[in-house]
């Protein structure tokens, strides 16, 4: 509208008014000089974006304010050890990046078992502020990629909401989804991890496709396989994606809402896009070969199927022949599916299901068959309190919301729908996965407020309307009525549709308040850096594991190996610079089952294993003297688990006393005696930690250890930090053959 | 391993050249501070020329094993007796190589300022640093042990003149001394050692001494400093060190550990260090102190009117054999360190690291000067020797890069803290190239929306889609146009009741009706614009939906101008009949009523003629 080239200037005679001084014709200027209500419309609407745009930008940089520019947790630390190799070295040697800093002595290929995805972004953002002439640090762009993403994810949450509802729900939605606890647990500044980019990818991707479906356009089509594309670069969760929209389709088909456009649409996105995912090397040709995929193989099949029965009938004008054919045609093409899927996976060429996937549909699962998952804390099942703190209201919202797409049931609502309950379930089998559930949480509970606070003051509107205007308009009142009447506003009056407005903001009000002291409490730490408050209140701050790597990466040969519990391999890597023998990307088994065999046995035992991966040394995280609760000997039952799983030598019930985790005088004997218990408890019965209390007493589980003379024949201690909450050991070479 | 320089030196003493001038040191008063990890000698010579010629130099020779470690050397002329000593002028000093010398000595000549004749003396204050001179001994020790070192050096002055008199005093931190080479009049009198005097030595005197002793100190090796200071002309002074320390002096071996430390550390850790102190001039602002994987959180700092004390701690103690890396940064303000000078700025800031006294700065140190984009005519006085080189670093916003002075100088200690000046010319409108970038850069973007917005980039000019748009477009701005003209008759219906109020008050019943001529031809005239309008609307197919709203909204304008002027009229009929103002409300209420609500309902037909647009 703003390109009409002869649209009128409205200056002409507001200026020529406004020569008068006559005061009585400057509310008249003002009037003209106006912007017509469209613009002050466009105004309004994009300033909000712009304001939402930056504040899911700054709700996000708690981290930063409160600690540093750093990177967080343990996975984003090998992805900014990736990032900067791809800046440093170029996007071919990264490709065919062999490292052999992890998994010793196996190595790993980096370039083919990674989503690059993220990488490939921030080094993008990278290298244009570079050339730009902005003298960025590569830290600084990795820290900040997740709550630039988050940013951008909001402009796509108000495009979604507008196709889904109108341009208010997409303000609302954009708004909700900036500050939602269970997106910025993801994406806080420093949290430079796949779901960072992922999100806004998916909902991308959703968005385009919704658009192309919509529209039937084949360009809108291509975006929707770029958008993807750029998914399956970035995250595995893309699995989500390729699995949703074959769904949807379906549910389309059976409630007879097939159409040309869909057909288009998925056609053309389901093509393109598998073939562009082939491009990722850790994807492959997963697409045609894993059980994962085969449901977007099927839906794509039987599209074709609906098709060419449309083009039959068309040609046929005897229904009762059709009647046959189609009888005919339905057996065939499902006794051809079936044969081929059976065939597939009889030969091998279609991969079953993986243990996720597994875990995924059966929560009991990977409990029973895969510890190695079920030992991620982000794996287990979700709380009903963690679903409170990351959604709040939206919880409440979230139905309501489901009401109103169901009143106005369009291929874009029911769209929404199945995202949102089929993301719902999976957020309540995985903590994880509520990252996925947020955007549609937020997009349909947008459509809810939306919805009922536009009613609302549609209400008090004419009301007024009516008011002011006065009983004698006859045709003033019986329009305002009509209107009323058209809107169905509910039977009760401007007060009490007033009462509720407010009702709504306060809720709004306290979501906003809410989101904000999660954001600052919860998930702005770091976990590299523990922070606590001191004895006189002061802030303490606990640098321990920093102080470690650092020390590592000074003070010990470049080649030296360092075991310790997978945890830590990234950071070990990343920040210590040596070499590890198994870290966070498990894909190994049977390596971290042998670490978690050498962790569990008796020292001469677990030197013998060491011996044999070149170790030289053992790094241990210790919290019995400050208190700090996820430290190794909390997670050792895991470790014995994990090892046990492989190598039968290792028996749960050894580690227990009557099914009980005990580390003081009761426990178990080779608990007392073994490599972990030993490397944890190292002179640790001689410390005094707490006034009152025996030497040897851990603050982390509250007993007075069991074995405070522990004495070591085969490792000595190297470091210890300030905290003692890592220890590092070294291995001794062999004593002489006499 | 020190001990084989002693027998190696025994060879010199006994095959050396003859005294190669006339020269006699008739005293020699020699004080060796081992306090710290730099070994500090002041020597005070007292020279006498017996021989018949002027001599104007004298040459100090030093063994090899002392003259690669010198770090420093600096030769004063003491003229009063110890009174004027702050007005001393250092000599200048260099490196000779006299014929007929034993190769295994360095010799230094020091150029007296004027000859020295016959019979005449003066007295040289010489001052040497020496680095790495300190060897420890054992030279891998456990935590628990204290750290032992061995210093060597000849009892006598080793000169290539004869020495008539000369005492030694060695100070050692403590009284604590493992063993020392003991010759005659050898004594140890609290922590300092005395040897001599000795008298009428012959030249090339040697006899090894060896001390043995404990010393503590922190023995802080930076193995690189990088210092770089940046200036900006918008009044700041940024300066960025970069770290790399390591502990160089006996060996840690075996366990560390942490209980033992934390119990006493004093103790069990005596040989390490925990933190060092840097003195920043004062002033100094935005402070940081970080590594490679971020902030060091172990760190205080104070300041008042004359420095700025930083106390870091590296994220470890620092044992023996232990490195550190870290980065430490800091502003300065600008005018205390940057001088105008004939059309010329300079610079003026210290040399040496800012770290106590204890730090040795080995192998390079390199305080680069980053200088603003666009200076030139670059220059650098140094009070001591540096290698020098220019380099192009690129910061925020350069295009042709910032010259950077790279200045490089090794074996640094804190005797080097002294300043040096980089002259530089810069024009100050250089300042603003920055901000304009950045203002134009924005503008270049503003302007490319703009012109995106108003351009037309359609690929096929006549597709149906693009035509139905081009004539919506036109429709828009057509009822915009029917809209602007209904604004201004409503506004010219103002007017008119803006002259009827104005009758009521002065009861000019001419002007009024003058006013009512105007504003019906005016309203003649625009009714006369809006007719090519309407029928334009009415014949296009894409208004065919607002199009009822438009008749309306036209057709309800007319009644209401037809109710105005009737109301007008009526009003001026009455005013010319002088009737009452109350019987003119009466009979204008109606008309009045029916103009208010005509006025609602134009307005709310704008409104939502608006939304259509």
């Amino acid at each position: 509208m703003g390109g009409s080239p002869n649209q009128p200037s409205p200056t002409p005679s507001a200026a020529n008014v406004s020569i008068k001084p006559d005061t009585l014709f400057s509310g008249f200027s003002l009037k003209n000089l106006k912007l017509k209500t469209k613009q002050q419309e466009l105004l309004i609407r994009v300033s909000i974006l712009c304001l939402v745009y930056v504040l899911a930008f700054i709700t996000r940089l708690f981290s930063v304010l409160r600690y540093e520019s750093m990177i967080h947790e343990f996975d984003p630390y090998f992805n900014y050890r990736t990032t900067l190799f791809l800046t440093e070295k170029g996007f071919y040697e990264f490709w065919n990046w062999f490292d052999s800093e992890s998994w010793y002595p196996l190595g790993r290929i980096i370039g083919g078992t990674l989503y690059p995805g993220l990488m490939v972004t921030a080094s993008l953002i990278y290298w244009t502020l570079r050339f730009l002439r902005f003298a960025v640090h590569i830290r600084e762009v990795c820290v900040l990629t997740a709550p630039f993403f988050a940013s951008n994810t909001t402009i796509v949450a108000y495009f979604f909401g507008k196709e889904i509802w109108d341009s208010g729900a997409g303000l609302v939605a954009a708004a909700l989804i900036a500050i939602c606890p269970g997106y910025i647990s993801r994406s806080v500044a420093g949290s430079y991890d796949n779901e960072g980019v992922a999100i806004f990818a998916l909902l991308l991707t959703f968005y385009l496709f919704v658009k192309a479906v919509k529209t039937g356009s084949l360009s809108w089509g291509l975006a929707s396989a770029l958008g993807y594309f750029y998914m399956v670069s970035a995250w595995g969760g893309y699995v989500f994606i390729i699995n949703l929209i074959p769904l949807y389709v379906l549910v389309l088909l059976i409630t007879g809402r097939y159409s040309m456009r869909l057909y288009v649409a998925y056609n053309s996105m389901y093509v393109l896009g598998s073939l562009l995912a082939m491009q990722i090397q850790f994807v492959g040709f997963q697409h045609v070969q894993s059980g994962e995929h085969m449901a977007a193989m099927g839906v794509f099949f039987l599209m074709q199927v609906f098709y060419f029965l449309g083009w039959v009938k068309h040609l046929l004008s005897d229904s009762k022949l059709f009647q046959v054919f189609l009888r005919f045609t339905v057996t065939c093409s499902i006794g051809l599916g079936a044969l081929a899927l059976v065939g597939g996976m009889a030969s091998g060429y279609i991969s079953p299901w993986t243990g996720r996937f597994y875990s995924l549909l059966d929560p009991t699962y990977a409990k029973d068959f895969i510890p190695i998952i079920a030992s991620v804390s982000e794996h287990q099942p979700t709380a009903w309190s963690s679903f409170m703190f990351d959604f709040h209201i939206l919880l409440i919202l979230f139905p309501a919301g489901l009401y109103f797409c169901f009143k106005k049931l369009s291929d874009t609502t029911i769209f929404i729908v199945m995202y949102g309950l089929t993301s719902m379930y999976f957020a309540s089998v995985m903590v994880r996965l509520i990252l996925v559930a947020t955007p549609a949480v937020c997009l349909i509970s947008a459509v809810a407020v939306s919805a009922t606070i536009k009613n609302l003051t549609l209400l008090i509107r004419t009301k007024s309307k009516t008011q002011q205007t006065g009983s004698s308009k006859a045709t003033g009142s019986t329009k305002a009525s009509s209107k009323t009447s058209l809107d169905q506003s509910p039977p009760f009056g401007r007060n009490v549709a007033a009462a509720l407005l407010l009702g709504a903001f306060y809720l709004l009000s306290k979501y906003v308040t809410h989101c904000t002291w999660v954001t600052s409490e919860a998930y702005s730490s770091p976990s590299i850096v523990l922070a606590a408050r001191g004895a006189h209140g002061g802030r303490v701050i606990f640098d321990d594991y920093r102080e470690a790597y650092f020390w590592l990466r000074q003070n010990t040969p470049p080649d030296a190996k360092v075991m310790s519990w997978w945890d830590y391999g990234y950071q070990i890597t990343a920040m210590g610079n040596r070499t590890v023998i198994v870290d966070n990307n498990t894909w190994n088994n049977t390596h971290i089952a042998t670490v978690g065999r050498a962790m569990s046995s008796y020292e001469d035992e677990a030197y013998e294993i060491m011996r044999s991966l070149d170790v030289d040394y053992v790094l241990v995280v210790f919290g019995g003297v400050t208190g700090y609760s996820s430290d190794d000997i909390n997670k050792f039952l895991w470790m014995v688990r994990i090892g046990g799983g492989v190598f039968p030598v290792i028996k749960e019930p050894d580690y227990l006393v009557n099914g009980e985790y005990r580390v003081d005088k009761g426990a178990a004997p080779k608990m007392l005696n073994c490599l972990m218990y030993k490397l944890s408890y190292y002179r640790f019965g001689e410390l005094t930690t707490e006034y009152g209390k025996p030497p040897g007493y851990d603050r982390a589980r509250g007993v007075e250890i069991g074995n405070k003379d522990v004495k070591l024949e085969h490792l000595e201690e190297a470091f210890t930090t300030s905290n003692w909450i890592v220890r590092i050991y070294k291995v001794k070479p062999p004593s002489n053959r006499l | 391993m020190g001990f084989r320089f002693v027998f190696f030196f025994f060879s010199i003493a006994i095959l050396s050249t003859p005294v190669i001038s006339d020269l006699i040191l008739s005293k020699v008063d020699r004080k060796i501070d081992l306090t710290s990890q730099i070994v500090r000698i002041s020597s005070t010579l007292k020279v006498e020329n017996e021989g018949p010629n002027v001599v104007s130099e004298v040459l100090l020779a030093f063994p090899e094993y002392q003259a690669k470690n010198l770090a420093y050397l600096v030769c004063s002329l003491n003229e009063g007796k110890g009174k004027s000593k702050g007005s001393t002028i250092s000599l200048p000093v260099e490196v000779v190589h006299p014929e007929g010398m034993p190769p295994q000595l360095t010799f230094y000549s020091v150029s007296l300022p004027k000859g020295l004749s016959k019979g005449e003396s003066l007295t040289l204050d010489v001052f040497a640093v020496l680095t790495h001179s300190l060897q420890p001994f054992p030279e891998e020790i456990t935590q628990a042990d204290i750290q032992l070192v061995v210093f060597q050096d000849s009892a006598y002055f080793l000169s290539p003149y004869a020495i008539k008199f000369q005492s030694l005093n060695v100070k050692l931190p403590s009284p604590r001394v493992e063993s020392f080479t003991k010759l005659q009049k050898t004594k140890l009198v609290d922590s300092e050692i005395k040897y001599g005097p000795y008298e009428d030595l012959p030249a090339f005197s040697y006899s090894p001494i060896v001390v043995h002793y404990e010393n503590n100190r922190p023995f802080a090796v930076a193995q690189e400093l990088l210092r770089e200071i940046e200036i900006s002309h918008w009044g700041n002074l940024q300066v960025t060190e970069h770290y790399k320390i390591v502990h160089g002096g006996a060996h840690n071996k075996g366990e560390f550990s942490r209980l033992d430390y934390q119990a006493r550390p004093h103790v069990r850790g005596a040989s390490s260090f925990r933190r060092l102190i840097a003195k920043l001039p004062p002033r100094a602002h935005s402070v940081y102190y970080r590594d490679e994987i971020g902030n060091i959180s172990t760190s205080h700092l104070w300041g008042d009117s004359r420095k700025t004390v930083l106390e870091i701690e590296p994220r470890y103690p620092m044992f023996g054999g232990w490195r550190t890396a870290f980065t430490i940064g800091y502003g300065l303000p600008l005018q205390e360190f940057l001088f105008a000078l004939e059309g010329k700025r300079f610079l003026n800031f210290s040399f040496g690291c800012p770290m106590d006294e204890v730090v040795i700065d080995n192998l390079i140190l390199c305080p680069q000067v980053v200088l603003p984009e666009g200076s030139k005519d670059i220059s650098v006085a140094a009070p001591f020797g540096v290698k020098q080189r220019e380099e192009v670093k690129y910061s925020n916003l350069d295009i042709a890069g910032r010259p950077v002075v790279v200045l490089e100088k090794s074996n640094v200690v804190p005797e080097h803290n002294q300043y040096f000046q980089v002259y530089y010319k810069f024009n100050s409108l250089s300042l603003l190239r920055e901000p304009l970038m950045l203002i134009s850069g924005f503008l270049f973007l503003f302007i490319t929306c703009i012109v995106y917005m108003h351009a037309d980039f359609s690929i096929s000019k006549s597709s149906a889609s693009y035509l139905a748009k081009l004539q919506l477009d036109e429709v828009q701005a057509t009822i915009q146009q029917v809209q602007n003209i209904v604004n201004r008759c409503l506004a010219v219906h103002d007017k008119m009741d803006a002259s009827l109020r104005d009758l009521s008050r002065t009861g000019d019943v001419q002007a009024c009706k003058a006013a009512r001529k105007v504003a019906s031809n005016l309203l003649k005239d625009l009714s006369k614009d809006l007719k090519p309008l309407l029928v334009f609307l009415q014949s296009s197919p894409q208004a065919a939906q607002i199009w009822p709203k438009v008749e309306e909204l036209v057709g309800k304008e007319k009644e209401m101008e037809e109710k105005l002027m009737l109301k007008h009229s009526i009003v001026v009929e009455s005013y010319e009949k002088k009737s009452g103002g109350r019987e003119i409300e009466n009979r204008v209420a109606s008309h009045q009523q029916k103009l208010t609500a005509l006025r609602q309902e134009v307005d709310d037909l704008l409104e939502i003629i608006d939304e259509f647009c």
